[in-house]
């Protein structure tokens, strides 16, 4: 107790503290390394899923997401040429990485980026449902900035790959209880069976302010804006924009569609 | 002191929000849904007991100079493998409270129990005063959550309880308690209720406004 306060003792106090602590904190985070890595993945299918429209109907039926997530195939595209592309592994392929990596992404100009995000990413996955040799579905990793935060999610087209069949966002920062109504279903609901592309084969579609009204010509072009949340209503408007733009999907779909991604 | 002493003290009569005033940035941050809450609260409650446990446990060997620094290794590590936990059990409600978790780290009433108490107590109690000031934290936290989840967004712990008005049902919701500033308010409102059933919290003021003094006419 006397020399507890000398600087041996110190130097031997603040050692052992600091080899028990590491030895407790890491083996805590390799015990549930696991565990954290299967749900994450889980929670990254889940989102496919629901963007895709096939997780609520999955659930009433009792499978499993592994189950569910077998009719979707994932596939690597190059998004200057809209071409499948293998010139990154796709298992270890990190998209959220990627765009940061110089290697990997470019560097936009003020012009093109539309959703703010500076840089894009060379290759992107997509996400196929399948059924037989026909592809039903096509899910796309969209994101962009709102208000506060960058949003990330999916949208999701059917087999005519301008019609919507559903959006989602699983990660933002937004207000809650305004911008953060992105994450409300009745609001995500209103764009299935929006058309994306019009006749001269641009992106159409657009958040508008206030309410769409469905007699109106055109209205399968617009979605009601978020009330209280104009910025975040831009943003989405935005994001959708640039990947359904000639920077983003547009170049893929239209090889897809002449079955020649 | 005794167990119950310990244990519900921090309760009401000393809370560590609403008398020593700790601890309001979580207060204010989490409290929009219910079920994020709960889960906060038990971790700080977990990350306060275990840590004022085990700094009890080295105070005798702690050297002076360093023992912050000893008090704030041993916290850090209990929050990283709490967060840990979480993100491995809970991963929906670990994404939601995000940073949070990771900021009880600098939570004050973690630091200020673990100062205050655990250096001169035995472990035992320190344990048990930790406990009481997670509990103390928690009930706060807890009213704040039930106040804004129901009238903000009507529901609670994500059950509807009051049918929206934008969804078809009656209730037009307080979009401001959704926002972390009305956390403020109420607990304002809870500080004010305490007070007023126990005066004796109620602070001397420091500085006494003077009576307005006459305008006089330029000389």
């Amino acid at each position: 107790m006397s020399n507890k306060d000398s600087i041996q003792k110190t130097f031997i106090v603040a050692l052992l503290l600091c080899i028990v602590c590491s030895v407790i904190v890491s083996t805590a985070a390799v015990l549930l390394k696991p565990a954290q890595i299967a749900n994450k993945s889980k929670d990254f299918k889940i989102n496919i899923l629901k963007a895709g429209g096939l997780y609520d109907a999955g659930i009433a039926e009792g499978k499993s997401i592994n189950d569910m997530f077998e009719s979707v195939s994932t596939k690597l595209v190059d998004l200057d040429t809209g071409e499948y592309s293998e010139a990154v592994d796709i298992e270890s392929y990190d998209q959220r990485k990627a765009s940061k990596d110089p290697a990997l992404s470019d560097d936009l100009s003020s012009a093109d980026d539309l959703a703010k995000i500076s840089r894009r990413e060379k290759y992107s996955k997509v996400y196929l449902v399948n059924e037989g040799d026909e592809v039903k579905k096509v899910i796309l990793p969209i994101k962009g900035y709102g208000l506060w935060s960058t949003l990330y999610g999916f949208i999701s087209l059917e087999s005519d790959l301008t019609t919507v069949s559903g959006l989602t966002f699983y990660e933002h920062a937004e207000t809650p209880g305004l911008g953060g109504e992105v994450d409300n279903p009745r609001w995500k609901g209103l764009w299935s069976g929006k058309k994306i592309y019009d006749d001269e084969n641009q992106v159409g579609l657009t958040v508008i302010k206030g309410k769409v009204d469905a007699g109106t010509p055109g209205s399968e072009y617009k979605v009601d804006g978020l009330s209280g949340a104009t910025l975040t209503s831009k943003g989405v408007d935005n994001l959708i924009k640039f990947w359904m733009g000639n920077m983003g999907y547009s170049k893929f779909l239209n090889n897809l569609k002449s079955g020649e991604a | 002191m005794n167990i119950k002493e310990l244990l519900f003290k921090p309760l009401f009569q000393d809370n560590p929000i609403a008398l020593q005033i700790l601890g309001i940035c979580s207060a204010l941050a989490v409290t929009s849904s219910l079920k994020v809450t709960l889960v906060m609260c038990l971790a700080v409650t977990v990350v306060t007991a275990f840590s004022n446990f085990f700094v009890s446990l080295v105070r005798n060997h702690a050297p002076s100079s360093i023992r912050i620094i000893v008090q704030m290794t041993i916290i850090a590590s209990l929050v990283i493998v709490v967060d840990q936990i979480l993100k491995a059990v809970a991963y929906d409600t670990s994404k939601q409270l995000s940073v949070f978790v990771g900021l009880i780290i600098t939570n004050c009433i973690v630091m200020g129990r673990a100062e205050a108490f655990a250096m001169k107590n035995k472990p035992l109690p320190s344990l048990l005063d930790g406990l009481g000031n997670g509990l103390g934290y928690s009930i706060i936290l807890i009213i704040l959550a039930v106040i804004r989840e129901l009238f903000g967004s009507g529901k609670l712990l994500g059950f509807e309880i009051l049918p929206l008005a934008t969804e078809g049902g009656w209730y037009v919701s307080n979009g401001m308690l959704l926002l972390p500033p009305s956390a403020f308010f109420i607990i304002g409102f809870i500080i004010w209720a305490i007070r007023t059933v126990k005066t004796e919290q109620v602070e001397e003021t420091e500085f006494k406004i003077a009576p307005n003094t006459q305008a006089k006419e330029a000389h």
